[in-house]
């Protein structure tokens, strides 16, 4: 199952390449999204693929189908073929090949992540918050000081978005001149 | 899409289920697969459906920009306010477990709910305010 849902996923991400009608790549890109989603509950990763499921498939395509809107829906043709970028895709991709020789096997006990900490946050939940679903209680309690990260990061990142779509869109010159000052 | 009947009358039907189940993810974290920010993007969704169909100046009425922009700071001022919360109580930032002092499990199950509150609105709203931003584009 694994192996289809992989393969699958590769002959999307070649089709996507291939395609010159943006729309079709935009949904091929949410179809490789729920692949992805698949492929990750089959790992027993429900919270990760719940995400993937909805911000891949659905936020991402919403926001390329809004860039579709705004621009056009035919790719480009490549004025010609370089050689360079061939060539650093190949070698960031077997740098990444390299990288992965030294990770301990999927699913290894004596992995470092298995082991630490000692006893792990599986065996600790239950005793400690009473909740079944140990990902929560990692993320909210004892990985909480991250996830306020994280939460800090998305906000940081949305009013950047914001300020860049309205800056361009009405400047106000007292505003500016406020900002200057500060 | 006003001429769109079949997309708007099914909409109108699964619009309510959608905030729902984001409902449902957000407060059924602990329990089931999900939190905040699955649900906060499940939340946002529905409001993005309902833009799509309905055109932004509905979602606009909704979901007012200016409330949109201060919910992106309540989500995290929620988090953190917690962390400082549970520090005036007498424990470290974060340190839900004194929120109950006498049965600190019950408090750490507050406290999860609690901030992961906050993180569900900040998603929702980071994400109905880059929606709504994006589409207005074209039409200035």
């Amino acid at each position: 199952m694994t192996a289809l849902l992989l393969t699958l996923l590769c002959a999307t991400a070649v089709a996507v390449l291939r395609m010159r009608g943006l729309f079709a790549a935009v949904m091929l890109m949410g179809i490789f999204s729920f692949l992805g989603a698949g492929w990750m509950l089959l790992l027993d990763a429900p919270d990760v693929a719940l995400t993937e499921a909805a911000v891949g498939a659905g936020i991402s395509t919403i926001l390329a189908l809004a860039t579709l809107a705004l621009t056009t829906r035919k790719a480009k043709r490549p004025v010609r073929p370089s050689a360079l970028p061939l060539a650093v895709v190949t070698i960031t991709g077997a740098a990444l090949l390299y990288g992965t020789l030294d990770m301990p096997r999927f699913g290894d006990p004596e992995a470092p992540a298995s082991n630490y900490p000692q006893p792990s946050y599986v065996e600790r939940t239950d005793h400690d918050i009473h909740i079944p679903n140990v990902v929560t209680a990692v993320l909210g309690s004892y990985r909480g000081y991250d996830t306020l990260g994280e939460t800090v990061v998305i906000f940081t990142a949305g009013i950047a978005v914001l300020v860049l779509l309205r800056g361009s869109r009405k400047r106000r010159p007292a505003a500016d001149g406020g900002e200057d000052a500060a | 899409m006003t001429d769109h009947t079949i997309l708007r009358v099914v909409s109108k039907f699964v619009l309510p289920y959608v905030l729902l189940f984001a409902l449902y993810v957000q407060f059924h974290g602990d329990y089931g697969p999900g939190g905040g920010f699955q649900a906060g993007v499940i939340f946002a969704a529905g409001f993005v459906l309902y833009g799509m169909i309905y055109g932004l100046t509905a979602v606009r009425r909704v979901a007012p920009e200016r409330v949109i922009e201060i919910l992106i700071a309540v989500g995290v001022l929620i988090f953190a306010g917690t962390g400082v919360l549970t520090m005036l109580l007498g424990g470290n930032f974060l340190e839900y477990g004194v929120l109950t002092p006498a049965y600190p499990a019950s408090g750490q199950h507050y406290g999860i709910l609690v901030v992961e509150l906050g993180v569900g609105v900040t998603v929702a709203a980071v994400i109905i305010a880059i929606y709504s931003t994006f589409a207005g584009r074209g039409r200035q």
